[in-house]
């Protein structure tokens, strides 16, 4: 008697289809072809009815004749070009600090970059950042002005030469004098931007989308410092900071920022000299400083906890002074890991930048939105909507962007996998 | 013989004080604390002569004066004292922050499951639903609940659209059925006293499945012993049912939720549903695969398993996040200030604006929030401490 085994049949050398694919991934048990018509319907009517509002019913002419007033407020006509030339300025800035990191990591031979042709390069940048890229062009299409299309190719041209400029005059070496005054003129050119758009326009007078960008970003700087102090006396072994530190972060971080904000609309005179009463819009960056700075000090205590305890004792064996150890040696690494958590908060930031509108009487971008639907030519006709939806949009471009960013950062940098 | 030793002279090389690392570490904390002390008394100096010169009262003495303003939604006579408002906007912060603590756990777990599912549309329209509120301001949520929804989708009382005479929506309000005739406290005693005589009963019956091995039917006995004090405290109270229906002008019987309160709950719990869709995506999976596996090899329905083995140990990891979420909820209700809900934000607003002292009112309203903070956490912190992993 003989067996015969069963021929072997050949491995299947196709790809799977779509009708498997389809089996697999949406009609796998009755309970799942359920949810994927049910969900299938929704996800179809919310595309359909999202499709129709957007193309065909919204009135977006709202929205266009208040371009400038959504993204800039009141700002005069006259001085845009303080706008212009300042926006040109911090591009070349952003593009030498993006060209000195690549140049530091070219010559540290840790950079991905020089792998990749000009043409995967483009690619990758286009692919981060499609969506600024996107909006910004829908912005232009939406202007009626020829300012805006010159200024945009100038900002990017001055990117590209900042770029250039970083990569190739970079100084990497910390202490020396070159690179001493590198780090001072970096510092320098954000704050001399910042002192020539005043003396244009006052602070008291940003508005708009500029008030929500410039309050958050002014926000997470100045509080920075005040997070670091904060954290060190909290994780100190001398009481009494650390007594004071603990009951400041505790204390702000039990309360709601839009009661700081009122609190702060109505009675920030009664603590300082009537000399020293700020405009509303110190007054929203005060209380974001004073908030942020409880946030901040965790993050940075969760920082200063990942450093491995060998560090600041390789560094006492070195005979450093405690204030060398903590600056030369764990802070520098602390400060590195928390990077993409402080993208998180100042992502945060910047969504609440909105409640400083209300709580203050500020014209930001979603009080503008409120606003123009009381023009005389709008009113009463419910186009909120429309201006929701635009500030919506704005506000998920920015932050989306900046966590993919930062996840992408938080990869790069192995933070937990190292 | 040895000659004795000398005692060698110990060199007098006290550490000087000012090389004393104890005397210099307290000389420095004197220094900051000083620093602090100064800032915060030159505040408050400030502070108290500003008042005195503009006639502005420091103490609390305005929580005695009438309010001067209705609470809709509220038995608040307008002669009542500021005190009374506190009281009302205390319970209503707590009202809108508890169910939507609930209601977002909910939604947050349910997505946080769905972003995981095999199914390629349940976890593509979880993922988008995250990314998108995510990144979205709480504050154009609500405004778009409240202006978009509340006050343009829903229609006027006269149309109001009543579904099946169960539930009523229109813009003056939401009405859905509710019991009455019965004072809330009894009801709530009966709730009470069924939940613990489940949890009771569970616990034994556990304890007795875990010695002797057979089946447990906690939930069984449990629900049935549940179901049985309800029966009897309803037949004992006897309440009604009543139906909302409209009533000329607004919503008569039933319970008639408040638009702002329905606009501000709904903000709240799609907003933080969102957060806590990724803690609980991250959370489970960070539970080992095997656990879910071992739960296959077990013959487990893909429910059992989510319920009984991949859940309760994602839940241990994610209460401390999950804890965070839920006082950031209570901080972000201070919003409905902005959409006329009467929260203690709001109450606080109004009175500072008839003419009560500004700082001691925003005080108070800070200490209660930090407070409703504090007692939070403090209950995060027992669930922590209760579900932690206990290692050896």
């Amino acid at each position: 008697m003989t067996v015969t085994a069963a021929p072997n049949r050949p491995a299947s050398t196709k790809k799977p289809g779509a009708g498997r694919w389809i089996r697999r991934n949406l009609f796998r048990t009755p309970f799942d072809s359920l949810l994927t018509i049910g969900f299938g319907a929704i996800s179809l009517y919310v595309v359909f009815r999202v499709f129709t509002f957007v193309f065909v019913n919204a009135r977006w002419e709202i929205i266009q004749v208040n371009l400038k007033l959504l993204l800039v407020g009141r700002w005069p006509a006259d001085d845009m070009a303080v706008l212009a030339v300042s926006l040109v300025v911090i591009g070349l800035w952003g593009g030498v600090i993006a060209g000195l990191i690549a140049g530091g990591q070219i010559r540290a031979g840790t950079s991905t970059i020089e792998e990749m042709t000009a043409a995967q390069r483009v690619s990758d940048l286009v692919r981060r950042f499609a969506l600024i890229i996107a909006t910004v062009l829908l912005l232009l299409l939406l202007t009626d002005t020829s300012g805006p299309w010159l200024t945009a190719p100038l900002i990017f041209v001055a990117s590209l030469i900042g770029y250039w400029i970083g990569k190739v005059f970079g100084v990497r070496d910390l202490g020396t004098l070159a690179s001493r005054i590198e780090i001072l003129v970096l510092i320098a050119i954000p704050i001399g931007v910042f002192f020539y758009m005043t003396s244009a326009v006052p602070l008291a007078d940003w508005e708009g989308f500029m008030f929500n960008v410039t309050s958050a970003a002014a926000g997470i700087v100045l509080s920075f410092p005040i997070g670091v102090l904060l954290a060190l006396g909290r994780r100190s072994k001398l009481p009494l900071l650390k007594s004071v530190s603990i009951v400041y972060i505790e204390f702000v971080r039990g309360s709601p920022l839009f009661v700081l904000l009122l609190l702060a609309n109505v009675s920030l005179e009664f603590f300082v000299p009537a000399a020293l009463a700020p405009s509303k819009v110190v007054r929203a960056i005060v209380t974001f400083t004073v908030f942020t700075a409880a946030y901040i000090a965790e993050i940075v205590r969760g920082g200063l906890q990942s450093v491995p305890r060998g560090q600041e004792e390789a560094a006492k064996a070195l005979g450093l002074t405690p204030a060398k150890q903590m600056f030369l040696i764990v802070l520098p690494q602390a400060l590195r890991n928390i990077i993409p958590a402080q993208i998180g908060q100042f992502i945060s930031l910047f969504k609440d930048t909105t409640l400083a509108g209300v709580a203050l009487g500020i014209l930001d971008l979603l009080n503008g939105a409120g606003a123009i639907t009381q023009q005389a030519d709008f009113r009463g006709q419910g186009l909120i909507i429309e201006a929701l939806v635009f500030v919506a949009f704005l506000f998920w471009v920015g932050s989306f962007t900046m966590s993919r960013e930062s996840q992408r950062l938080e990869t790069k940098l192995g933070v937990g996998t190292r | 013989m040895t000659a004795p030793v000398a005692e060698a002279p110990v060199p007098e090389t006290k550490t000087p004080f000012y090389r004393n690392v104890k005397v210099l570490s307290w000389a420095f904390q004197v220094v900051v604390f000083f620093i602090v002390l100064t800032v915060l008394l030159w505040l408050w100096g400030n502070y108290l002569t500003n008042t005195r010169e503009s006639g502005i009262p420091t103490n609390f003495d305005f929580l005695n004066n009438p309010a001067s303003f209705a609470i809709p939604g509220a038995d608040f006579e307008t002669t009542e004292s500021v005190r009374n408002a506190y009281v009302i906007g205390l319970l209503n912060t707590i009202r809108v922050s508890a169910v939507g603590i609930i209601l977002t756990t909910i939604l947050g777990i349910l997505i946080g499951i769905g972003r995981l599912s095999k199914n390629w549309i349940v976890s593509k329209l979880s993922t988008v639903y995250v990314e998108v509120i995510r990144n979205l301001p709480l504050l154009v949520i609500m405004t778009f609940t409240f202006l978009g929804v509340v006050l343009q989708v829903l229609p006027r009382i006269e149309n109001a659209w009543d579904i099946g005479g169960l539930a009523i929506f229109s813009n003056r309000g939401i009405g859905v059925p509710w019991y009455a005739d019965v004072s809330g406290l009894s009801l709530m005693a009966v709730l009470g006293i069924g939940l613990a005589g489940w949890w009771l009963l569970a616990r034994w019956r556990h304890s007795v499945s875990d010695e002797t091995g057979e089946p447990s039917h906690a939930g069984l006995i449990g629900g049935g012993f549940f179901l049985l004090v309800l029966v009897i405290g309803w037949t004992l109270l006897g309440p009604t049912i009543t139906l909302p229906e409209v009533d000329g002008k607004q919503i008569a019987g039933g319970l008639r939720v408040d638009p702002s309160y329905f606009a501000v709950l709904v903000a709240l719990v799609i907003y933080t549903a969102s957060h806590i869709a990724e803690i609980v995506r991250g959370s489970i999976q960070a539970v080992p695969k095997g656990q879910g596996e071992a739960g296959t090899a077990l013959a487990l329905s893909g429910f059992q398993r989510m319920s009984l083995i991949i859940l309760p140990q994602a839940m241990r990891i994610a209460i401390p996040p999950l804890g965070n979420q839920y006082l950031s909820l209570i901080k972000n209700s201070s919003l409905g200030a902005a959409f006329a809900y009467f929260e203690l934000t709001n109450v606080t607003q109004i009175t500072v604006g008839n003419g009560s002292p500004a700082v001691p009112a925003f005080a108070l309203a800070l200490v209660f929030y930090v407070a409703l903070s504090l007692i939070t956490s403090f209950f995060v912190n027992v669930a922590n401490r209760r579900f932690k992993l206990v290692e050896r």
